[in-house]
Parts: C-alpha cells; structure tokens; sequence
C-alpha cells in the first residue's frame, strides 16, 4: 500500500481538475504543488546533503528570467523557458558552486544569502537586458484557465518527486548523506566532497530554476522584487522544509501545503498585511522548539502533542 | 618492496614543527607501529599521509607513486584507509548504512555494496548492531565500527589511530585479534597505539616520534633495548 501512495496521491490529483474546483482553488493547488517542487530541490541540497542554503530565491530567479528574457528579448514562447533554464541555471549553480561550496557551515548559508541578494541587485540595475524593476509583463498568456498550469506543475512535480527518490536511495543519496554527517569523514572514506556537493547544488538550482520558469509563464508577470526576494522566496523555501520535515521525503509536500495555506488565511485576515512574516516567525520558533524534525520526522510526537495516540493504537 | 615511503617529511603550524624530516618506509603486508608520547606529531603523520594536509617539506609514496599533494579522497581511492582517533562517524546513519556508503567506493550498485558492508561488519564483530543509528553506539563499538567501514573501502593499507583507547581488557583482546585477521587478509597496517603490550606483541617493525622528529625505528626487540627509547618513551609510560 505504502509502496503505492505516491501513485495514488499522483491520480487523485490528476482527477481534481476535471470535478470541476473553483480558480481560487486551483490557484491555491497550483502553488502548493509549486512550493512543494522549490521544496524538495532544496531539501535535497540542504536537507540531504546538509548545506544550507537562504539563497534558493537565486535559481529561482534565474529560472523565472530564461523564460521572462526568452519572451522580452528574443519573441520566444516564454514555456522554451522550462528546457532552456535546464543549461542555464546548471552553468549559474555550476559558477556559484565553485564560489560558494568552499565554504562551510554557517558561512556557506551566509554565501548563498548574499548570493540571492546580489541577483536581485543586478537583476534591478541591468534595464538593458532584465528590464529593471520594471519587471517583465508577457501580454500574450498561453492560457486564460488554470487547468493545463496544473496539469504542467503536476507533471514537473512528479517528475521531481520520483527523480529524488531515485537518487536519495542510490549510492549519490549515501554520498550526500555522508557529506552531511561528517564532510571529513567523508573525504577519508573515497568521497569527492567537492564534486558531490557540486552535483547536489545543481540538481537542486536547476528543478528550482525549473519552478521560477513555470512562475513566469503561470503568472504573467515578474520582477526581480519578486523573483529574488530573499524573504518571500528564499526563508518561504527554508520555512516550508523545516515546518514539513528536513530530510524526509513527505516533508516538503506537508510544508508546502501548510505554508500556501496558511500564508492565504493569513492574507484575507483584513488589516494584518505584511505582518504575515510575523507569523511565519513565530511559526518557526515554535516549530523548532517542539517538532525540531518536522509535521512528518516528529510525527509521532506530534500525535502525542494532540493526544491522538491512542488512534494509532 | 615498500608499500608506503615517507621522504623528509616536515609539518610545520605556523611556528610550530609538529613533523620535522621524518622518514620511513613500510613493507608490503608488515605492521608498522607508530608510537610516541602525547603530542609527538603521530596523528599529524597520519594526516598529512591521508592526504587531510599537504606537508610543508618533503614527500610521500604509494606503491612508488607520489601522493603527498593528493586529496583525501584520491588516497583513499589508491589504496589507503584510515580511522580517526577522534571518532567520526555518521551520527544519524545505522553501522550499515555508515559502512555501505564507504563500501560505494568500489562498487555502484546497492546489493554488491551491502555485501561488502555485511561482511566488514561481521568481520568486526558488529552483526548485532547493523541497524543500530551510530550516535547511539557505546565508544568501542564505535572504534569497530571505523574500522568496519575503512576496510570497506577495500583498502591495501590501513591506518589505524588509537583503536585500542578506552577500550576495557575484554575488548581490548577482541581487537587485537581483528588487527591480526587483517593482516593475514594481506594489508598493511600503520597503528598508533599507547598500551605498549599490544604494540610491541603486534607490529614488525616500529618507529618512534617525539617532539616530531624519528627518535628510533626498528624491530620491537631493538625498540625496547633502546636507551634513548626507553629514557624518552618507555620510562614514561610504564611508570605511568
Ligand atoms: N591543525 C593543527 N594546527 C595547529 N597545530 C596542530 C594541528 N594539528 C596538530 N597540531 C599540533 O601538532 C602537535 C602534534 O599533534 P598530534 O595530534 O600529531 O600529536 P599525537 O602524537 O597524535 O598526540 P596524541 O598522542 O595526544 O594523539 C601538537 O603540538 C598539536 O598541538
Ligand atoms: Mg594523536
């Protein structure tokens, strides 16, 4: 059964489009499934591979710009975004890598943070080509209805989400573990920590890339405040892995759709506005005072938290 | 022929010389015991075999091949596997999985790598705690469990540094016996190692640091009739 349940989830979604849900709704499905891909590409570097990153918002960004620049500059059908930012966004991660992963620890997570930052600074100030902040508007949308931008994200999810399984059960997933667990042991032992954390970099950069491509397409418009937001992008990323649980496997899914959910109520609750990230905080803090592994690695606390336990027999 | 050559090595921090011009070989399939007081510069010798530093004069030799100036990981691709004295294992991973993921040196698929893990993990005396998480490990097992997985890397020489530390009398023999089947499996082996009775009934040859320069080197016999040895090392440590 358990074997089966990603199968099940994957076609109970796949039905959901044709019952007929409101486009409130599929917008709000649309973006957990989103999340949930930004989700598990980071979980896989930082989670995994255990080099944490606050600059996802980077390769999400250059993800959302192929596809943004490819309509604005060249008169391309922004979806050529999608394969294009596969070379595009492996080259940055392969560049940024080489800057980022001599670095350890905290230093590397202060790295990638700057990282991000810088983007969305040279993204504001190069006009000639990203448009400045601007931003970038594709006027000719594919589609007015969301159903084919669910279907896309599903298919992009799913992908990601049997691709990851794959790797984290191989002898790639020892390696990053490995890493993660002790990077000295790990060199001792045979492992070209420099490559392996390069090829996890990438993986990760380059299926977040893939989401910040679909962004564009799906939302139509796109500015570097928006794309490179270290807040909104970046700690959302992080957020959503450690409130769902790092280095499980259901984890991202569970976060994604916690936070989406929430970050919804918390938007229609009138006169709250931006206080959303105050929340978000407290979430956090919370979270790791008392589900330090997550809804899905504390799950059995949780259950005893809410006095559940006895269900479970 | 020698295995391992170490030519006029020197390991300076800055002021500091913990190795000066150390040199020595082992022979293929001998026991090498490295043996000096605290801070003699022993575990920097491994280190900088290991290829963790790169020494600051002189060079190292595998199999006639350079290999100071290589990373840990291509030494230990080459042939050479160490443990830590400071034990390092991966804390959240069970003794399989720790032993596996060194086993994928050799090997790319699951199954033959867990072949190998099974059996470096029976060979160590650890069958009973294959999918024990390894932070939960009591210290001796954790020594075994370094050695368990520096042998999955298939190595031709091991580098063992105070496995037998803290270790109770029982297992203490319990090692010394794993060491031996090691060495009849035909790979070299470089021990540091305080308790002398194990050192001296084990190793071929030994050689001994102090303040980071080779005071002497020799058989255990000629070891512990050495005046300098005995004054400087043995002295000390029996009293002790
Ligand atoms: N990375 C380093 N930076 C600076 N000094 C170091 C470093 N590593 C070792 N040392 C110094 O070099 C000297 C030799 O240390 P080393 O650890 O090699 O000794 P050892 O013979 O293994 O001692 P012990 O028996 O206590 O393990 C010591 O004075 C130590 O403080
Ligand atoms: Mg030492």
């Amino acid at each position: 059964m358990k074997r089966y349940l990603p199968l099940i989830i994957l076609a109970i979604l796949a039905v959901l489009p044709v019952i007929g849900l409101s486009t409130y709704m599929m917008h709000i499905l649309i973006l957990v499934i989103m999340w949930s891909v930004i989700g598990m590409s980071w979980n896989l570097l930082g989670g995994y591979c255990g080099q944490v990153s606050f600059g996802h918002a980077a390769y999400f960004g250059v993800g959302a710009y192929t596809a943004g620049v490819l309509y604005s500059k060249f008169d391309l059908s922004p979806w050529w975004g999608l394969p294009l930012c596969v070379v595009v966004v492996a080259l940055f991660s392969l560049v940024l890598g080489f800057i980022v992963l001599r670095l350890r620890g905290p230093f590397f997570a202060l790295a990638t943070l700057a990282s991000g930052e810088v983007m969305r600074i040279t993204a504001e100030n190069w006009v000639d080509f990203t448009g400045g902040t601007m931003g970038i508007l594709i006027q000719r949308r594919t589609w007015v209805e969301k159903t084919w931008y669910f279907y896309i994200i599903l298919i992009i999810a799913a992908l990601t989400f049997f691709m990851i399984k794959k790797l984290v059960e191989s002898k790639l997933g020892y390696y990053f573990v490995a890493i993660r667990e002790d990077q000295d042991a790990a060199e001792s032992l045979g492992i070209n920590t420099t490559l392996y954390k390069t090829i996890a970099l990438c993986i990760s950069g380059v299926i977040t890339g893939i989401a910040g491509a679909f962004y564009t397409n799906y939302m139509g418009y796109i500015d570097p405040h928006v794309v490179f937001a270290l807040h909104d992008i970046s700690i959302i990323t992080i957020m959503i892995v450690m409130v769902g649980g790092v280095a499980t496997f259901w984890g991202p899914y569970v976060g994604a759709l916690i936070m989406v959910l929430l970050a919804e109520y918390i938007r229609s609750i009138p006169g709250l506005g931006a206080a959303h990230q105050t929340f978000f905080g407290i979430l956090l803090i919370v979270i790791i005072i008392f589900l330090p592994n997550g809804i899905v690695g504390d799950f059995q606390k949780l259950k005893r938290l809410v006095g559940l336990r006895r269900a479970s027999g | 022929m020698s295995l391992l050559q170490v030519k006029g090595v020197s390991m300076f921090f800055g002021g500091l010389a913990a190795i000066s011009d150390v040199s020595f070989d082992i022979q293929k399939g001998d026991i090498l015991g490295l043996i000096g007081p605290n801070g003699a510069g022993k575990t920097t010798m491994f280190n900088v075999v290991n290829g963790f530093y790169a020494p600051s004069r002189g060079e190292v030799f595998f199999k006639g091949k350079k290999i100071s100036g290589l990373k840990p990981h291509q030494i230990c691709k080459l042939g050479v596997a160490r443990t830590f004295q400071v034990v390092k294992p991966l804390q959240r991973m069970s003794v399989l999985d720790n032993v596996i993921a060194s086993a994928y040196l050799r090997v790319n698929n699951r199954g033959e790598a867990e072949d190998i893990a099974r059996e470096k993990i029976k060979f160590t005396g650890l069958h009973d705690d294959v999918n024990v998480i390894s932070k939960g490990l009591p210290l001796g097992k954790r020594k075994k469990l370094e050695i368990a997985r520096a042998l999955a890397t298939q190595p031709e020489m091991l580098m063992l540094d105070e496995s037998f530390a803290g270790l109770n009398p029982a297992e203490l023999d319990e090692s010394i016996e794993i060491i031996r089947k090691i060495k009849e499996r035909g790979i070299t082996i470089m021990i540091i190692e305080h308790h002398m009775k194990v050192i001296m009934a084990i190793s071929d040859r030994i050689v001994v640091l102090s303040y980071g320069q080779k005071l002497a080197e020799g058989t255990p016999n000629e070891i512990g009739n050495n005046p300098l040895v005995v004054e400087a090392y043995l002295g000390e440590a029996e009293s002790a």
